[in-house]
């Protein structure tokens, strides 16, 4: 494939970003109502609350700390003002922000409550806002894009069209030295071995096989039946299909058909080379998201068949749909319609450049059915429970 | 018009491409070999959904992209509908 020139943000750290927001961030759930002030008023400032960040403590602490950081870090954002309860893991979480070069400051309440923080951030934002507003698009290539995958409310016309569709944009993508990850790691139950085998050496598969069979376990020890309802969800079975397995082989198409994986990444880990990467995230689609996000994926791409609406603050999501009935009547939710794959009116190689095209204008600045919809699902996935 | 299609020349069910109603005499085709298929279903079948391709009997594996998808729990004849009602996991189980 062509490396196509796109029109985007090259951030201080050298990487591309497609969107140039602003993040009003907070370090934890009860300083969401000042980052909401402050995206209030400073308009066009994009406040980022969440659930947690409290008492969280060991691996989950570190995954918590990786996800916020990450997502500051983000090449889709040009600048973050943190606010935190309190000063040491606010600096935590701007110091790491810092790293990437780009303008960050952070905010405590102790001591001084919502008002005057709120005040004194909303300067700062202020600042940030309008310098951001003077940045430029400048020329890139599209292997410069990190692009993330994985599909929600599938059905059997997810393996038999989105799902190639996107696995075909991976080949093309990574043949020209580009950037991706896949993961999903319970939804990868019966078709495991699958993706073992497109691992790139015999370490990445044994890594690989060792993340697989820890989220096994954690079903197994939690599961209350055989999770029927839950995987495959009510939508799946609504939409024809019926077990884990079977659903997890219609995943794995996302995957390519020549394309190996160079590594296993812990969630929201970065990527460390170009290469498709294989990331241990839930299946569940705000928090997979949030997680590739926060390891600087700056476009997803998310086929579905039932028609999962989910959407993210920073990194643009878009929708591809091979099922005509879904396209039909959820067309506010689709940019790109592959049904035609169904009635062999469309090659999958066809759909692959379709969906390329649609990458480049949203690289270019179209904005996505979830972003025109607001769709802004930030979810941290959580491990364990705190302290 | 297609009304099935089967991933692997293996594979014992078709995936519904349209909405099939019962006694219809369908074409499919094989995405692996593009070879054109016939089948006739003797119950509804929404788009999405499977379509047996073979008889099963209880106990017997279901396949699909030319792997296991899982297990039969009751009867089934060639051109009934495949669902959660006659065909579980193997797995999680």
């Amino acid at each position: 494939m062509v490396d196509q020139t796109i029109y985007a943000y090259r951030r201080e750290n050298g990487r591309v970003g497609v969107r140039n927001h602003v993040a009003i961030l907070s370090v934890d759930d009860i300083s969401n109502a000042a980052c909401e002030a402050v995206a209030s008023n400073i308009k066009g400032t994009l406040a980022l609350p969440h659930s947690y960040g409290r008492l969280q403590f060991g691996e989950d602490l570190e995954l918590f700390f990786r996800t916020i950081i990450g997502i500051g870090s983000n090449p889709n954002v040009a600048a973050v003002v943190v606010i935190g309860i309190e000063a040491g893991w606010t600096k935590r979480v701007v110091d790491g922000i810092a790293k990437t070069g780009k303008p960050v400051s952070g905010f405590s309440i102790e001591g001084k409550g919502d008002i005057r923080t709120i005040a004194e951030a909303s300067y700062r934002a202020k600042e940030y806002l309008q310098w951001a507003s003077e940045l430029r698009r400048t020329e890139c290539k599209f292997h410069e894009l990190y692009i993330s995958v994985k599909c929600g409310e599938s059905d059997t016309t997810t393996g038999l069209a989105s799902c190639p569709t996107v696995g075909n944009v991976l080949d093309k993508h990574c043949e020209i030295d580009g950037t991706a990850s896949f993961g999903e790691t319970s939804e990868l139950t019966g078709a495991e071995h699958i993706v073992a085998d497109k691992a790139a050496s015999e370490t990445v598969r044994k890594q690989f096989i060792t993340a697989f069979d820890d989220y096994t376990r954690l079903v197994f020890a939690e599961r209350t039946n055989d999770l029927s309802e839950s995987q495959p969800t009510k939508g799946n079975i609504a939409g024809g299909l019926t077990t884990i397995e079977e659903k997890a082989l219609g995943n794995v198409e996302k995957l390519g058909k020549r394309t190996k994986f160079v590594g296993c990444l812990k969630p929201a880990e970065a990527p460390t080379k170009p290469g498709m990467w294989f990331m241990d995230t839930s299946s569940a689609a705000s928090e997979a998201v949030t997680l590739w996000a926060a390891s600087g994926a700056v476009v997803h791409l998310f086929p579905t068949g039932q028609g999962n609406v989910v959407g993210n603050p920073i990194e643009p999501v878009i929708k591809l749909s091979g099922n005509p009935k879904t396209v039909a009547t959820m067309s506010e939710h689709i940019d790109l319609d592959v049904s035609p794959i169904l009635q062999g009116e469309m090659t999958i190689d066809q759909a692959g450049d379709a969906l390329i095209e649609m990458v480049v204008r949203t690289a270019n600045g179209r904005l996505t059915a979830a972003e025109a919809l607001g769709h802004r699902e930030f979810v941290i996935t959580k491990l364990y429970r705190s302290a | 018009m297609i009304h099935f299609l089967v991933h692997d020349a293996s594979d014992t069910v078709g995936v519904a491409a349209v909405d099939i109603t019962a006694g219809t005499e369908c074409t499919g085709r094989d995405l692996s070999t593009n070879k054109a298929l016939k089948a006739k279903a003797t119950e509804d079948i929404p788009l999405g959904h499977k379509l047996a391709l073979k008889d099963f009997a209880s106990g017997d594996t279901v396949i699909k992209y030319g792997c296991e998808i899982g297990r039969i729990v009751q009867p089934v004849k060639a051109g009934q509908h495949v669902h959660i009602h006659n065909l579980k996991t193997k797995r999680w189980a």
